[in-house]
């Protein structure tokens, strides 16, 4: 599984890192976490807003930062 | 561009881009709207297809326009198909623009962009007035 956080590394973005960090060690599950800073990539996918959570392709939120309950949600349905 | 936390306040703007004449105006409006810095332009045919960056941007911007040229209003029921309720409606047929009749010109654009800024302008100053400054900022860091 692959995991990539969308953002310019503001304070938002790494407490999105933070809370999908521990969503990953609390499932036990493989995932790999990206941080995309690159405005380009950010761009590619449709993202206006960041930061914005990726899980597997597909962006999952954007503009907020979910709770770890939603993360966890995300990770369990891929 | 993309905005982040502490890039202040996100406004997207969507024109419906529609076929007709009402359509282009819409779209030029949006342009013209996006250089001067009133938001940001973005797509509408992304929403439709359900493409997950850009939904996931609707639900996520502060403030979402919609710009229809007609009251078909194609843009504010594509984003409201995706629990979206845009923040602001703008119709060109309701502010002066006849569908299919007059010609797409700068002066027509010039027009109906000028009309929305008066409308944003006064919408924020009501805004600051109820919100006072310890509300104001962002949220996200000392900034």
């Amino acid at each position: 599984m692959k995991i990539e956080i969308l953002g310019t590394g503001c304070p938002k973005c790494k407490k999105l890192t933070k809370l999908s960090e521990e969503a990953i060690n609390e499932l036990g599950v493989s995932a790999e976490i990206v941080k995309v800073t690159d405005i380009n990539k950010i761009i590619d996918y449709g993202v206006m807003v960041t930061p914005a959570l990726v899980v597997d392709g597909e962006v999952k939120v954007a503009g907020k930062i979910p709770s770890k309950k939603e993360i966890t949600k995300w990770i369990e349905k891929n | 561009m993309s905005k982040c936390c502490c890039g202040g306040k996100t406004i997207l703007i969507y024109p419906c881009s529609g076929a007709a004449n009402t359509g282009e105006i819409a779209d030029r409006a949006s342009r013209k709207l996006t250089k001067e810095g009133y938001g940001k332009m973005t797509c509408l045919a992304s929403v439709g297809a359900h493409i997950t960056g850009f939904v996931q941007s609707a639900k996520g911007a502060e403030e979402n326009i919609t710009i229809d040229g007609c009251s078909i209003s194609c843009a504010k029921k594509i984003l409201e198909h995706i629990g979206v309720t845009p923040t602001k409606s703008y119709i060109l047929t309701e502010m002066g623009v006849e569908k299919g009749k007059i010609p797409v010109t700068e002066e027509i654009t010039n027009k109906i962009s000028n009309k929305i800024k008066k409308s944003l302008s006064s919408k924020e100053k009501q805004e600051n007035n109820t919100e006072g400054d310890e509300n104001s900022g962002c949220s996200c860091c000392s900034c």
